[in-house]
């Protein structure tokens, strides 16, 4: 049933293809969390978009990614913004965690003590500042865990992308198969894939926090 | 006095809904004036520090610092509610310290003195480092530079914050129970900290504090508050020495509210025998005896 030499024979065509998922996981993920920050702060910056923001984010977490990929892909075009493959699809990543990730942020924030929003004022910095300097140093850390699990499920999602004939590893997984015939080896290889790189990146989270504990807060 | 004050609260008003935290409240502070506020809780009087350092909005009534709106601003020679850069520019003459010091966290104690000097005054990290050892230095704490406030005891990093709010250089430095929160034998630090400020400075100072001994030695002004209003104001001489009974009366009523709330009847005793008696209306606002007089001014100063 499972034959090495085909496995062997495919699996430089995977690597290739496993880059494209890489590179979807991270260009998303980025994008995920710097917009995901936008909105975090843009709710505390001018509390009026506060109301629009949550309906919004609510709108992305509340209806699946793959219509949310069809929408930019397939939808887009008739506006007038025609995307390739590749950037709808991360751009629908990124938008689609960034709703998650806008709202691990504002846990974040509101676990600052308002002693320190209010020593801010006291010392007269400007609200960049506050956010760069004091705020976001110290709201970040906590939250590290959490931001990793959207990292580790938006990569998980990347096969998602494959709809839109993306030529991500799951993609290129049935496209051997459709030629081949042969199923077992791509699958099982995405499969054996995403789980080790899954367990790598949980890994490096883990680092990244512990690096962020080592020094002494509070 | 015929000298402008430095600080003029102008009716100044505040309401949290239906409550009205303080009522029209006229206080005039003068240059290097140390003024301490004191008052049961409730009484408003860390609204008035608060809204000096722009931590709220006022409903009614104009602050002025130095002669100018901090609240509000001239445009087309009316005063209009001040926008964000008026308030930064008029809020960087006042310093404030916090009961519960406010430090931040992630920052040794040098960071926490240089952070604002830097990204507010604009000075070269040397410069503000330079300041920052000094005022470290000043404040007893020459050897902590580098540590975290989480590896400084609570009387440690009150001093830190005041060392970082005097590295802003600011005119007027708001102390706001700066001394709640920290265990009883590290109180004394903190106000020999703020005795040296007082007399090596030539800065002006507001306290709210619930230390009746140090408002006495320290302040030159002693305004108590009591439901939103200045009750009575004076000297700490004239304010302990010779209290109005009215305000004796309230005074130790903070002290000994429960008492005074529940009890229908308050037995006084001195050496063994009842010395006076009475409900308490009478005997907190009237008191007959010497021994009982004595008593009460001696809780009052107490604090």
């Amino acid at each position: 049933m499972w034959d090495w030499s085909f496995a062997l024979e495919i699996l430089p065509v995977l690597a290739h293809a496993a880059i494209i998922s890489i590179e979807a996981t991270l260009i998303g993920f980025v994008l995920a969390a710097t917009l995901g920050l936008v909105l975090a702060l843009a709710r505390i910056a001018f509390p009026w978009t506060a109301w629009p923001i949550s309906v919004l984010v609510e709108l992305i977490r509340s209806t699946p990614l793959l219509i949310q990929i069809f929408f930019l892909y397939f939808v887009f075009p008739s506006f007038g913004v025609s995307l390739d493959a590749f950037t709808a699809g991360v751009l629908a990543l990124g938008i689609h965690y960034a709703a998650y990730c806008s709202e691990v942020y504002r846990s974040g924030f509101d676990n600052i003590h308002r002693g320190q929003w209010e020593a801010c004022t006291a010392l007269n910095l400007s609200s960049w500042t506050t956010f760069r300097d004091i705020i976001i140093p110290q709201a970040i850390p906590p939250i590290v865990p959490a931001l990793g699990n959207y990292l580790v499920a938006l990569f998980k999602e990347t096969p998602l992308l494959s709809a839109i004939a993306v030529l991500e590893l799951m993609q290129t997984a049935k496209i051997i198969g459709s030629e081949t015939f042969r199923y077992t080896e791509p699958i099982t290889l995405v499969g054996v894939f995403f789980l080790a790189m899954s367990l790598v990146s949980a890994s490096l989270i883990r680092a990244v926090e512990r690096m962020l504990n080592r020094r002494p807060a509070r | 006095m015929t000298e402008k004050p430095i600080v003029r609260f102008d009716k100044v008003s505040k309401r949290y809904g239906p409550l009205t935290v303080l009522d029209s409240l006229e206080l005039d502070i003068f240059r290097g004036e140390k003024v301490a506020i004191i008052g049961p809780s409730g009484s408003g009087k860390t609204t008035v520090l608060r809204m000096l350092m722009t931590l709220e909005t006022i409903d009614d009534g104009v602050i002025w610092v130095e002669g100018e709106p901090l609240t509000h601003m001239e445009r087309n020679g009316k005063l209009v509610r001040a926008d964000q850069a008026h308030i930064r520019k008029i809020r960087a003459r006042i310093g404030m310290v916090f009961q519960s010091f406010n430090l931040f966290p992630h920052m040794t104690a040098m960071a926490n003195c240089i952070e604002a000097p830097m990204t507010v005054l604009g000075m070269k990290r040397q410069d503000a480092e330079a300041r920052a050892a000094e005022l470290l230095d000043m404040v007893g704490l020459a050897q902590k530079k580098e540590h975290y406030p989480s590896q400084l005891s609570g009387g440690q990093q009150q001093r830190v914050a005041i060392a970082r709010a005097l590295a802003m250089r600011p005119k007027i430095m708001l102390f706001d129970e700066v001394t709640s929160a920290l265990d009883p034998e590290l109180v004394g630090e903190v106000l020999q900290v703020i005795r040296k400020l007082g007399s090596e400075h030539d800065l002006t100072m507001l306290m709210v504090t619930h230390q009746m001994g140090f408002a006495k030695e320290f302040a030159d002004r002693i305004c108590f508050f009591y439901q939103g209003k200045i009750c009575e104001q004076g000297h700490p001489k004239e304010f302990f020495g010779n209290p109005k009974n009215d305000l004796t009366m309230l005074m130790v009523t903070h002290q000994m509210g429960f008492a005074k709330e529940f009890a229908d009847r308050i037995c006084f005793f001195y050496q063994g025998k009842i010395c006076e008696q009475g409900h308490p209306k009478e005997f907190f606002g009237n008191p007959k005896n010497d021994r009982t007089k004595q008593f009460l001014h001696a809780v009052l100063e107490a604090g």
